[in-house]
């Protein structure tokens, strides 16, 4: 075995490091903490960067640059992602690849800048208008920021969808020493447009339900990318059959092929205790699950890497336990809510906190009364 | 090649509509220009004026009302070819809602070419006042005449300094302005003056563009700025993790279980950049490392805390309940640990200029900033570590070395003080 090589940097260098091998060419921002170090590396590290205005202009340069077939990505938090969500429907709708990595921080509001927090998930959740998911991957460790990034940028090329990475101040912001040897080579994309000399129509779906991609470039075919209720060739329509099939295939998309793009990490120690996590609440839900292990109590955990759409396959774990407890650095306990609807299940416990990391304690406390 | 632009001659807006002599224009410069329809990139947006992408052979693109110039501007960004033309239908609406694109598209004089339909209402709507509405003008929501002025979007643009800017009011050809808008190898601007019957024409008898333009003492023209052209921002390195510090381990510990440290002074007095040397000296003692830092936005102002976790285990924490040992440098550092002190039952050290807290912990004072507020963390740091022998107080030493900062920092009388 190759011996370790260690190196300390914080999160958001493996971030744009993994996105740019992934094949990322085009980093467009507007400086937001706690997203500054994405904005900063990417500068040096992406083929392109280009300083944007503002928030919207953001996500409106990177549609044209999506268009033209070049493969964004941002960075930005609450604030500025706020402004970015009618341009995302958009992009949704255009069907335009991109990633947006959300450095969640302190709400509501402009909240707390550099105070860490994982409150925008419901927000991602029913950002686009008509309820549609996007798929959204979270990091929850450093190893994540490696693996997730080239993951999402992937998923949004397959599915021709923005994806949102979810993140937050304590990983952009951390530094940690690391293996330089833990991390596994990563491929870059192998991105395919439409070749066939047949006529090319925009939103043709595949058996997939994804229309094959073709660039403002070509020269061979008349392409549209359209924003408003439009049909397969992409030309407006109030609302006749097609244009709605298509607009309810969007959906299909996202929620078809999920199983190629679920990610999650569970380790099952008996079935009585499960601990759901994701984003900075895994690192304390880890240790506490094996301070707890210690102690002989029997607890499993499921680390959720890919949080929407919520994958079957989640309550096909949950169904095994009799306790679950969700850990999530809000106060409504977002995740909980998605999983479980407004009014919490007798067996299930939120373990939330705003404003401070939750504590190992405070999770095994809750495990220990409930359990 | 197939030259038709437009694949129909009834084109969607009402009779007498200023747009169609704008898409007949348009039409009439690209023909002259003898431009590939797939040459061309249409970028509409919400408006009237927008359901033409219907009727187009080119590429086209419809996006948000008024970001249509934004979303041209990363198209023109991402194509950088020459041979491409794209051109931009935006209304008044949206060029008063998206003014912000048009002057960053004017900055940096990126290459495409705006046509702002200005009718001077927002006519998908209801025939609303818009920014572009000239004083004195009836609208559906200025019933007893419109009470503002108007934006002169063209000046705006010049000032901005976009390379090609016209004024024109609507005419049966002024085809030969936009041929040299969309030649312009840069930002061109084109506003068209023009009339929406539905709405316009009915609540302002008799109206006359020209009349109103000499209301505002504006008239018709062409005028231009210089070219600008800008080098895009390329990457200057191939591999982030090529110039980055290897740890070899150089040193020993005596860390036989994960220790938190956090250190809190005030921002701007090196609290980050020590809390970063600490963990520096921790990994080249073998150790693993999380270092969190936590300070308000504004940098220089108010508290900073650093927090160091270390463990001899391969990976370290990421959070731990509560730290092993805290350091107080300064008041700023002292107010925001006041809560946290009370059940605190580590080690606590202290500068000799802070009260004593209520808390539980053991508490050593000493005098952190006698060599100044810009020592004073990292000489608690040197402190700590002589009095907890951690590991090697030689690994701060190297730790300095390699953050460029031995020099910077009253090292020798480190030294001399702490005796090492
Ligand atoms: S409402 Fe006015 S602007 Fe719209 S098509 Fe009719 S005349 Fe033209």
């Amino acid at each position: 075995m190759e011996s370790s090589k260690k190196i300390f940097i914080n999160g958001s260098f493996l971030i744009i490091e993994s996105l740019a091998r992934a094949g990322a060419e085009v980093f467009i921002g507007y400086p937001i903490t706690p997203a500054n170090y994405l904005y900063l590396y990417s500068s040096k590290r992406l083929p392109l960067t280009f300083h944007a205005p503002d928030e919207i202009t953001t996500l409106q340069w990177m549609s044209g640059l999506s268009a033209s077939g070049k493969l964004p990505i941002t960075a930005t938090s609450f604030p500025g992602f706020a402004l970015m969500i009618e341009s995302i429907n958009m992009a949704f709708m255009m069907e335009l690849p991109m990633v947006i990595i959300l450095a969640q921080r302190l709400g509501p509001s402009t909240g707390t800048a550099t105070c860490g927090a994982s409150g925008d998930l419901l927000l991602v959740r029913g950002m686009i208008s008509g309820g549609y998911p996007v798929p959204t991957f979270s990091i929850s460790s450093f190893q994540d920021c490696w693996d997730i990034p080239p993951k999402a940028l992937e998923t949004s090329v397959k599915l021709r969808t923005p994806v949102i990475i979810l993140t937050s101040k304590e990983i952009t912001m951390t530094n940690r020493s690391f293996d330089l040897n833990s991390l596994k080579e990563i491929k870059k994309l192998d991105r395919k447009f439409y070749e066939s000399n047949e006529n090319y129509i925009p939103y043709k779906p595949e058996k997939d339900f994804v229309p094959q991609f073709l660039p403002l470039s070509t020269t061979k075919h008349q392409v549209r990318f359209t924003a408003s209720t439009h049909d397969q060739k992409g030309i407006l329509q109030h609302s006749t059959r097609e244009a709605l099939e298509n607009t309810a295939r969007l959906q299909k998309k996202v929620l078809y092929n999920l199983k190629n793009y679920t990610y999650f990490d569970y380790q099952e120690d008996g079935y009585e205790n499960l601990i759901i996590t994701y984003d900075v609440s895994s690192s304390v839900s880890q240790e506490a699950v094996r301070e707890l292990r210690n102690e002989k109590i029997s607890v499993s955990l499921l680390v959720v890497k890919t949080i929407l759409p919520v994958s079957e396959i989640y309550y096909e774990i949950i169904s095994k336990y009799k306790r679950i407890f969700v850990v999530e650095e809000n106060l409504s306990g977002q995740f909980c809510e998605i999983l479980f609807g407004s009014e919490t299940p007798k067996n299930v416990v939120k373990i939330n906190s705003i404003g401070n990391m939750i504590g190992i304690d405070q999770i095994k406390e809750e495990v220990k009364k409930n359990g | 090649m197939d030259k038709q632009f437009f694949n129909s001659n009834k084109l969607p807006f009402c009779p007498g509509c200023g747009h169609h002599l704008i898409s007949q224009n348009t039409e009439k410069a690209l023909s002259k220009l003898q431009m590939d329809p797939k040459d061309v990139i249409l970028v509409t947006d919400i408006g009237c004026h927008g359901i033409i992408d219907k009727f187009a052979n080119f590429h086209t693109v419809h996006g948000l009302h008024g970001r249509s110039v934004a979303l041209a501007a990363g198209i023109s960004l991402g194509l950088k070819n020459k041979k491409k033309k794209v051109i931009v239908f935006i209304g008044d609406g949206g060029a008063t809602i998206g003014m912000q694109h048009i002057l960053e598209a004017s900055r940096l004089d990126l290459d495409l070419t705006v046509i702002i339909h200005n009718n001077m209402l927002y006519g998908m709507t209801g025939g609303q006042a818009s920014g572009f509405t000239p004083k004195g003008f009836i609208t559906t929501t200025t019933p007893q005449e419109s009470r503002t002025r108007n934006y002169n979007i063209c000046d705006l643009a010049l000032s901005a300094k976009a390379s090609f800017v016209a004024r024109v009011i609507a005419k049966p050809d002024f085809s030969d302005i936009i041929v040299s808008g969309i030649k312009n190898d840069g930002f061109s601007l084109i506003e068209v003056l023009e009339l929406c019957p539905s709405y316009a024409l009915k609540m302002n008898k008799n109206m006359k563009l020209s009349k109103i333009l000499e209301d505002l003492q504006e008239e018709e023209f062409v005028k231009t700025n210089p070219n600008y052209k800008w080098d895009f921002y390329t990457n200057s390195t191939e591999n982030l993790l090529e110039d980055i510090k290897i740890f070899e381990k150089k040193y020993n510990n005596n860390v036989n279980k994960t220790l938190c440290i956090q250190i809190s002074g005030s921002a701007g007095e090196g609290v980050q950049t020590a809390g970063e040397a600490f963990s520096y000296a921790a990994i080249l003692s073998g150790l693993s490392v999380n270092q969190r830092g936590s300070y308000p936005v504004t940098v220089g102002v108010g508290f900073s805390t650093s927090e160091i976790i270390f463990s001899p285990e391969n990976e370290s924490t990421y959070s731990v309940n509560t730290p092993d040992i805290i350091i107080i440098t300064s008041t700023d550092g002292f107010s925001v640990n006041i809560e946290k002190l009370k059940n605190f039952k580590g080690i606590l050290y202290l500068d000799l200029s802070l009260q004593t807290p209520q808390t539980e912990a053991k508490i050593i004072r000493y005098d952190f900033r006698k060599f100044g507020p810009k020592n004073s963390a990292i000489f608690a740091l040197f402190y700590v570590l002589k009095d907890l022998q951690f590991f090697n107080i030689e690994s701060l030493t190297e730790a300095l070395e390699k953050l460029n900062l031995k020099n910077k920092v009253s090292f020798e009388k480190f030294k001399e003080d702490l005796n090492f």
